[in-house]
This record gives C-alpha cells, sequence and structure tokens, in this order.
C-alpha cells in the first residue's frame, strides 16, 4: 500500500493536494485496493459546492458501493470526466491519473486531515 | 467427519449448452394457432405495426427445452446448501405449497367482497395476531411486499407520528453493521442518515447512541437496529440503546432480517422497539424469488398503530371486515401484499406452533455455532464472542499464505457443490464471508461444508492452488465481473459488438 508525502488525508481515504488555494481531490490507494476493480465512479459537476465531511459521490466496485467524503470546503472548479469513463484508473494510478475533483477552496479544517505518517499509522491500527 | 465425498455435489455430467431463444428461431416456425375471429376485424392503421414484432419464432418442444435446460443451471435449496448470511436460506416445506395451492385460497380475487372472502381475511387476520405475539408488540399490517418496503413503511409510519405531533424530524441513526437497504429506505423516506460506529466487540455501543443523541437531539426520527446483528451478534445493549433514543421523542425500529435467531425466544417489543418488519420469505420459510414473492410485514406498537396502511381487516361479531383508518399513511401495495405468501407462512407458523419456533431458533444457533468452531480451526473469526444464527469469519489467513481473497475462496467453494456465503459483507470485516446455515441442514451437509472449506484451506496453505482460475465446474465459468459492470452485454445486439 502507498502513502505519497505531501498529501493530506481523511480517515474514509480520500486524498487531497494544495496547490496554492486550489485543491486536488481522490481517493488513496489502500481506498481501491480494499474496494477491489472499481466500476463506476459517480461525481458532482464543476460549479458545485463542496462541505468539508459531508458526502460528494460514490464509487462502485464488484464488492461495494461507497460514499466519497469531502477533505475540504469550496467550489468545484474541474471535474475528471475522463475518469467517469475509465473507472478502472482508480485501480491503476489512484493519486495521479485518477484525480477525481479540482476544487477552489474555502475553508480546510486542517484537524480532521491527517499527515501521511498518522494516515499510514491509521490504516495499520484500524487493522486492515 | 466426512471428509471424502463432498466431490460428489459437483461434476460436470451432461449439462447441455443453451443459446438465447433468440437464436433457436428459425423464419416461419410457429407453436400456436389462433382460432377464427367471431367477431368483425377492426383494425385502424394508426394502430397498426409499421413491421412485425422481433419474437423468436419457435416451436412448443423448442420452448419446453430452452427453459427445462436454464432450469437445469439453478442452484436452489432444493438442490444444496446455501450458506448466505442473513438472507435465511432454508428449507421449504412441501406442504406450505399444497396448502397454499387449495382452490379456495389460490383462485380467489383480491377485489371480492368482504362476505364472499371471509377465510382470507381470517387468514390475514391471524397472521397479524401471530406476528403480534411474536414481535410482542400490538398491531401488524401484512401489505408490504418485501423486507425493504416493510422498512420503507415503518418510516413512513415513524414520519407520520411525529407529524402529528407537529415535530419535523431530519435524521436516522444506523449502525455500519446494517443491511445496504436501511440507508437506503431512510433516503426514499426523506431522511437523512447518520451512520453509528459499531464497537470492537461488534456490537452498538451505547456511549456511540448518546453522543449521537445529545448532538442531534430531537432532529433524530429514528434509530433503525438489526438484533441480532449482520456479524451473528445480538446487541447486548439495546435495551439502554431504546431508553436513551426514546429520551428525545426518537422511534426505535427493528430491521427483523435476522428473525430466525430469536424468534418464539425473545420479543422486540420487550427490548424497547416501536416498530419491526419480518421477511416470511426468511424467518418463516416463504420461497426467496423464483418460487414466488417476498412479504414484508410490518408490526407496531400501539402509538403507531393509527397510521398503519389501508385498508385493515377488521374482527367484529364473529365477521371479518375492512376498515379505512383516517389517519393511515395509505396503501403501500394492493390486496393485503402477496397473499399466497401469508399462507404459507400462516400454515409454517401453526405446523410448527410456538414449541416448535423455539426448536428452530434453538437450532439455527447450534448449526451456526457448529459449523463457526470447525472453521475458526482454519478461518480468521472477525468476533470470538457468542454466535447467534450466522457468523463471520474472513480471509486475514489465507490471503497472507498464498495471497487468496474472499472472492475466490467463493468461487472454489462452487466447484465443491456449495453457493457461496455472503461475501465482502458486511462492510465492518475486511474480506467478509457471512455463513448463516440455518436449521434445516442436516450435520451430515454442515460436515461437507467444512471439509469443502478445509480442503480449500490445504490447497492453498500448501501453495498448491490460488484458485485464479475458479469455478471450473460450472457451466459457465469465471467470468470478468469488473468487465461485466463496466461494458455490460444487455441485449444480442451488444453481444455481437
Amino acid at each position: 500500500m502507498s502513502v505519497l508525502d505531501g498529501l493530506r488525508y481523511t480517515k474514509e481515504h480520500e486524498w487531497l493536494r494544495l496547490e496554492n488555494d486550489t485543491a486536488v481531490i481522490g481517493i488513496t490507494d489502500f481506498a481501491q485496493q480494499s474496494l477491489g476493480d472499481i466500476t463506476f465512479v459517480e461525481l458532482p459537476s464543476a460549479g458545485s459546492n463542496l462541505i468539508q465531511g459531508e458526502t460528494f459521490g460514490v464509487v462502485e466496485s464488484v464488492k461495494a458501493v461507497s460514499d466519497l467524503y469531502a477533505p475540504c470546503s469550496g467550489e468545484i472548479l474541474e471535474m475528471n470526466q475522463a475518469l467517469i469513463d475509465s473507472p478502472e484508473w482508480l485501480n491503476e494510478d489512484p493519486y495521479a491519473k485518477a484525480w477525481m475533483l479540482k476544487v477552489k477552496v474555502s475553508e480546510i479544517k486542517e484537524g480532521e486531515l491527517l499527515s501521511p505518517e498518522d494516515y499510514q499509522k491509521f490504516v495499520e491500527e484500524s487493522g486492515h | 467427519m466426512a471428509e471424502k465425498d463432498y466431490h460428489s455435489h459437483a461434476t460436470t455430467g451432461l449439462i447441455l449448452r443453451e443459446d438465447t431463444i433468440f437464436e433457436r428461431s428459425s423464419s416461419g416456425r410457429e407453436g400456436y394457432r389462433l382460432p377464427n375471429l367471431e367477431v368483425p376485424e377492426v383494425s385502424p392503421k394508426s394502430l397498426r405495426r409499421s413491421h412485425p414484432a422481433e419474437l423468436p419464432e419457435v416451436g412448443e418442444l423448442d420452448v419446453v427445452r430452452h427453459f427445462t435446460r436454464l432450469s437445469s443451471w439453478n442452484y436452489s435449496i432444493d438442490t444444496g446448501m446455501f450458506p448466505l448470511g442473513s438472507c435465511t436460506m432454508k428449507y421449504n416445506p412441501r406442504i406450505n405449497e399444497e396448502v397454499a395451492a387449495l382452490p379456495g385460497l389460490s383462485d380467489i380475487h383480491p377485489d371480492a367482497p368482504a362476505e364472499v372472502s371471509q377465510g382470507a381475511l381470517e387468514i390475514i387476520y391471524q397472521m397479524e395476531r401471530l406476528l403480534c405475539e411474536i414481535a410482542g408488540l400490538d398491531a401488524c399490517t401484512t401489505q408490504p411486499a418485501a423486507g425493504a418496503v416493510g422498512e420503507f413503511t415503518g418510516l413512513a409510519l415513524v414520519h407520520a407520528f411525529h407529524k402529528h405531533h407537529g415535530s419535523r424530524r431530519k435524521y436516522v441513526l444506523v449502525p455500519d453493521t446494517a443491511h445496504g437497504t436501511n440507508p437506503a429506505s431512510c433516503t426514499l423516506a426523506g431522511y437523512e442518515t447518520i451512520t453509528l460506529p459499531s464497537s470492537k466487540t461488534g456490537v452498538l455501543g451505547v456511549d456511540t447512541v448518546r453522543e449521537a443523541v445529545e448532538k442531534y437531539g430531537r432532529d433524530i426520527a429514528a434509530i433503525m437496529i438489526t438484533n441480532p446483528n449482520t456479524l451473528g451478534l445480538f446487541e447486548t445493549n439495546i435495551l439502554e440503546i431504546s431508553e436513551v433514543v426514546h429520551s428525545v421523542g426518537a422511534q426505535v425500529y427493528m430491521d427483523g432480517a435476522n428473525m430466525n435467531a430469536i424468534v418464539g425466544m425473545a420479543k422486540p417489543g420487550h427490548m424497547g422497539v416501536d416498530v419491526m418488519h419480518f421477511n416470511l420469505h426468511k424467518t418463516f420459510s416463504t420461497p426467496h424469488g423464483g418460487g414466488g414473492p417476498g412479504a414484508g410485514p410490518v408490526a407496531v406498537r400501539e402509538h403507531l398503530a393509527p397510521y398503519l396502511p389501508n385498508p385493515r381487516v377488521v374482527h367484529t361479531d364473529s365477521k371479518y371486515s375492512v376498515e379505512y383508518l383516517p389517519e393511515s399513511i395509505g396503501k403501500v401495495k394492493g390486496a393485503f401484499g402477496n397473499f399466497g405468501m401469508l399462507v404459507r407462512a400462516l400454515c409454517y407458523i401453526r405446523h410448527h406452533g410456538a414449541e416448535g419456533l423455539r426448536a428452530i431458533a434453538r437450532a439455527s444457533v447450534l448449526n451456526a455455532n457448529y459449523l463457526k468452531h470447525q472453521l475458526s480451526k482454519r478461518f480468521k473469526l472477525s468476533h470470538d464472542a457468542p454466535s447467534f444464527h450466522e457468523f463471520v469469519v474472513s480471509d486475514a489467513l489465507q490471503a497472507k499464505v498464498g495471497g487468496v481473497k474472499t472472492l475466490q475462496i467463493a468461487k472454489a467453494l462452487m466447484d465443491r457443490g456449495f453457493h457461496p456465503p455472503t461475501i465482502y459483507f458486511p462492510l465492518v470485516v475486511p474480506g467478509a464471508m457471512l455463513i448463516e446455515p440455518t436449521e434445516t441442514e442436516s450435520l451430515q451437509d454442515l460436515d461437507r461444508f467444512i471439509a469443502a472449506m478445509n480442503d480449500i484451506a490445504d490447497r492453498i496453505e500448501s501453495g498448491e492452488e490460488t484458485f485464479a482460475d475458479a469455478p471450473t465446474k460450472t457451466i459457465v465459468g469465471k467470468v470478468d465481473e469488473a468487465l461485466a459492470a463496466r461494458r455490460p452485454v444487455l441485449s444480442l445486439d451488444d453481444r455481437a459488438l
């Protein structure tokens, strides 16, 4: 399982990368591994708003359907349309090609996010 | 133990391949002859087809063979063990079918007036009374067509109750071990779901509920709790949880999917439950799909009774009649629900009686615990606590040794002649296999299942097999599930692509 430096993580297994005041959002390598083959992804379109901690979309695999939780609040600038057509990218390249949203950040509650080290520990301790 | 012959269940014999019925079509062939018209032909041009319907052109024998062959591919409880956790795949006794097929029950019309439907109304009325007795609750509706319809109905009753008391509420609390239908029903009923994490021991902690109640207070409409839960564990804090939830005027909904474990032994009404559904096709042995529709009656405490679906069957002066409640939520299904299922379930309950139902619960728990004890020698148990009618093991040991996951173990079981258990559910256990043998499996069949599971574990541990290509003995071999979901072939035209 890979956890990348320079990203922040949620306990629900999303990652967030800050580029100035724009956040790029996706799901972690651990998330894709536990979900198995991902077959469907549903994301909100540009212009709509995220609220940190609330659900913003759905990923579906051969095993289960899972909600996605926003790692920050803000307005969606761009949604990865190509990912909708190729959900398998989430299994192949969760940190790069399978980014989900670019968001103009209005607020990040840092206390609810984990550093790479803490996320790694969180995953190991939750017995996975 | 019968290590020897579980293989005898799964062989490749004279299994005939079968194309779609459209591929059997031969131009001009028919299996019917229409009688001559006895009335003048009226056929306005505007209503005529521009080209013939694309129906298969086949003879009667083609049709009979096609569907008979397909039926031989089916695997059902009548073929073998079906340990699908939380589904209670028990044997459906044949006497149920005999009774349901009686002309007086199978030939009646749902809209026949009450005066000529006294027997049918009595069956509905008796069924309601028996389910109330089993639930420890006051009133019941037999209308809901399945468990999920029952959930929706129950939540609609809760909503009507709050509305009547001038209270607008937003949330329903649902533990993370719940069936997926629970949050889905909440959404359908207009509520938002608050997911409550279960504790390390697998049950819901009182503090978790208390925290949610402090945070959301009188915005909480209800809690939906399954008892025993989908880990096969009894929610030991249920009484305290009910008290905490009631303290803000919220209702306790019990998902009765797992009633088989406690039927006749414990009454949800004594646990503080206000409303619950039964799955007649689980606990009371009516068929799951194929052989018939489901049935999900809902039982409630007195304060929710005024809102039950219309019409209601009432019994006065030794006569049955139909009455409409002014504050009812309305109909949730026509004709008092799937009446044929009520007949079968009533037959089952009457056939067993109270003592028989208790014996069913005891045997279902005994079977599950025997299986759990034997399988725990080779597979990782999710929770080392006394189980009820089902339990969860995972692929942790097999994944570590041979990289073999739950999906492959399930497929390997098919090659050994068993329907796999529920897999990857509940979601709280990674690589879960949720196993429910039910009371109707014999010790010999349980032992065959254990032998099959042990054989799979042996082969993984010795490095002999990874089951990457399983199943190989089924009519359709290993399928690419991801591709099937991503690019489904839904018609012959798709298949050609």
